[in-house]
């Protein structure tokens, strides 16, 4: 469903030109669950940002669900990221002044839902993340970890195809981000795919496959685990594209 | 979808409540300001009766001093001598005319609760209501054998009326004008021309008058003019007789030309032109208006730009004012560019979950829009509070100048709503284009 081929993306200043991404390839299956690491200033960050269609690439192309996003309007991108991602952000991102259950609104208010259906979404998207009670608090009236479960939440709300979470235990305890990994598991088993930057090697290890990216390629690729969990039409999609992407990495490395 | 930015753009105005009223503040003031000349200058400019303005021709002619002009470069006197205005009378040229001159009468009641005041009268033909499309509350004006009789009737303003008469019907009733009896035979309704285009000489934000007599009984009774009068040639002037037969100019005159069924209303005019220069031409050979024929037919708006009825100073003042209402946009502008920046990290949030620039600026212009409305509101609170200090200023006679109607209230928030709008594009644009990705790990 995300095929990257021989993607560049350059920053350019006055002075300095810097690849972000080199000639940057890979493909991730329906139901996936990918861990993405690699030392600061790798890239992981750009290739999130190009995945979540935030940035835009020099050259090469990125399909998603099968069609490329080159040369559409930032109407369109708009539109597909509302649709088909699910944002989860280190720092949580929540907006302050908004309620819980507001937050969660804010994406499905871009989509033209109907305020009953927003409703049921949000209400289901709570429950999920067993912050139901809590929907009329502020963000500042919950702990870390109920932060990212609303972040979470309000990714999950519009039923999007992949889910981009960078950094999501980043700056929680340690209880506080196994429970906010598990509700990613949880949230994967269920069929979502997950694409995950990390800098934890212990959190890599859980997911089903783990990319590293080095100078702004992927440079090593490890099928981490089979877990057995999927046994539907979607895995096999999956097995094969980790296949894919293998062979793409003998192909880049 | 305007109604969600709505209740965001109040959320992120009490979100930041000191900046927020700096900006409504910015905004009020310059509307303030901007209102309270534009409201008096809107008024001054006002076409006092657009359904026939261009039809009413104030009439003009130079009997003034041969040496020197009224005005310069070549104005003629704004009003006529009594002779002149008599003789225009008796043309049958205009579909309506009338002479008139402003006068004072001290009043009795016959109510003798009430104690005598001072009333000014315009006294004039029976063409002035017609002429100026007067409306009437009760009964209606006099007949053309009033005009040139000692008929002793009156036409009452809807203000005396109220005062001596409670408003009720007072037509066949009496009052006493300079211990004379007076027959009501008519009672006007609100009727208080801005610009008093019929008689700008002596006052043109002046009210109207509080009662209305023919000019046929005024003279017979001696009710010299209240108004100005103004003279070139130095004259033996003791007596009524004399005062009426001197070259003194004191009567306002008007006509309406708008033409039959067999002329155009520019055929009647040309004829009624060539009528006056032809009376100015027999009067030249009696030794008379020795300046060469400058015979005028202003129409209103035409009459009104002439006698200078809204000074240069008051265009001025009004281009000052949206000088400043200018210069306190640019400092709203550096304020919103504050706020916006401040508020990029969520702006960016939303583009990340799916909201597109174009909505992001939808929701900054919402924003910007409602406090144009604030500011707007309270800058309609600052203008009513300057014109109570102009009428301060200026007293009374500019009453009527200094009142905040529904269409300047409108026009005050469609301003303030449009320099909002104007003020917050670049901010908006500039923040609507940053890219979200950077300033997501900025939240």
């Amino acid at each position: 469903m995300l095929k990257m081929h021989n993607l560049n993306k350059i920053y350019r200043t006055d002075l300095v030109e810097t690849h972000a991404l080199r000639q940057f390839h890979l493909e991730v299956g329906d139901g996936e669950f990918v861990a993405v690491t690699g030392p600061s200033g790798s890239g992981k960050t750009t290739f999130l940002n190009i995945a979540g269609l935030l940035e835009t690439f020099d050259d090469g192309d990125y399909l998603l669900d099968g069609k490329s996003v080159k040369g559409l309007n930032d109407t369109q991108l708009s539109q597909l990221r509302n649709e088909k991602i699910g944002f989860i952000f280190q720092s949580f991102n929540l907006i302050p002044d908004l309620s819980i259950w507001d937050n969660v609104d804010v994406p499905l208010r871009y989509r033209k839902f109907s305020a009953a259906e927003r409703k049921e979404r949000i209400d289901n998207a709570l429950a999920k993340v067993g912050l139901s009670a809590r929907a009329k608090h502020l963000p500042s009236q919950l702990s870390g970890g109920q932060q990212q479960r609303v972040a979470i939440a309000r990714a999950l709300a519009g039923s999007p195809r992949f889910l981009l979470a960078d950094e999501p235990t980043g700056n929680l305890d340690s209880t506080m981000a196994r429970q906010v990994m598990e509700l990613l598991e949880q949230i994967h088993d269920e069929g979502t795919t997950i694409i995950m930057v990390t800098h934890d090697p212990s959190l890599a290890k859980r997911a089903q496959r783990h990319i590293q990216v080095l100078d702004g390629r992927v440079s090593d690729l490890h099928v981490v685990r089979d877990t057995g969990r999927h046994d539907n039409e979607a895995h096999r999609g999956h097995s094969h594209a980790v296949a894919t992407a293998a062979a793409a990495v003998g192909e880049t490395a | 979808m305007f109604r969600y930015y709505l209740q965001l753009a109040l959320k992120s105005l009490k979100r930041n409540p000191v900046l927020s009223a700096l900006m409504v503040m910015a905004i009020a003031i310059g509307i303030g300001a901007c209102m309270t000349t534009l409201t008096v200058y809107s008024l001054m400019a006002a076409d006092p009766i657009p359904q026939k303005s261009d039809r009413l021709y104030a009439v003009r002619l130079d009997s003034w001093d041969p040496n020197q002009p009224w005005a310069e470069p070549n104005e003629p006197p704004p009003e006529l001598t009594y002779r002149d205005a008599m003789a225009l009378m008796r043309s049958d040229i205009p579909t309506a005319h009338a002479a008139m001159y402003k006068g004072a009468f001290a009043l009795q009641p016959d109510d003798k609760s009430i104690p005598a005041y001072l009333v000014f009268a315009r006294i004039t033909f029976k063409d002035f209501f017609s002429l100026f499309d007067v409306p009437f509350q009760y009964g209606n004006g006099w007949d053309s054998s009033a005009d040139t009789s000692l008929s002793q009737v009156v036409v009452l303003g809807k203000a005396a009326n109220d005062r001596l008469f409670g408003g009720a019907d007072s037509v066949g009733k009496t009052v006493r004008l300079n211990d004379k009896a007076f027959k009501v035979i008519g009672v006007l309704a609100d009727w208080n021309p801005t610009p008093k285009f019929y008689d700008v000489n002596n006052g043109a934000f002046n009210d109207a008058e509080d009662i209305y007599l023919p000019f046929g009984v005024a003279l017979p009774l001696q009710v010299r003019t209240a108004g100005n009068t103004n003279g070139w040639k130095p004259e033996n002037i003791d007596t009524i007789e004399s005062f009426l037969n001197s070259e003194l100019v004191w009567i306002q005159f008007w006509a309406q030309l708008d033409g039959s069924d067999t002329e155009s209303p520019a055929e009647q005019k040309a004829r009624y032109q060539s009528f006056l220069d032809s009376y100015v031409m027999e009067q030249k050979k009696l030794g008379r208006f020795e300046r060469p024929l400058n015979n005028r037919l202003s129409d209103v708006n035409q009459f009104m730009s002439e006698r200078e009825v809204v000074g240069e100073d008051n265009r001025v003042l009004v281009g000052l004012s949206f000088l400043f209402l200018a210069v306190c946009l640019i400092n709203m502008i550096g304020l919103l560019l504050a706020k916006f920046l401040g508020r990029a990290p969520e702006l960016a949030l939303r583009r990340a979950l799916g909201a597109s620039q174009w909505q992001v600026l939808q929701l900054n212009l919402v924003e910007v829009s409602l406090i144009g409305v604030i500011g707007g509101l309270l800058g309609l609170l600052f203008a009513w509070f300057g014109l109570i200090a102009v009428r301060a200023l200026y007293g009374d006679g500019y009453g009527a100048l200094t009142s905040l109607n529904g269409t300047l209230a409108a026009q005050a928030l469609l301003i303030a709503i449009t320099a909002s709008i104007l003020a917050g594009l670049y901010p908006a644009l500039r923040v609507g284009r940053m890219a979200p990705a950077g300033l997501l790990k900025t939240q």
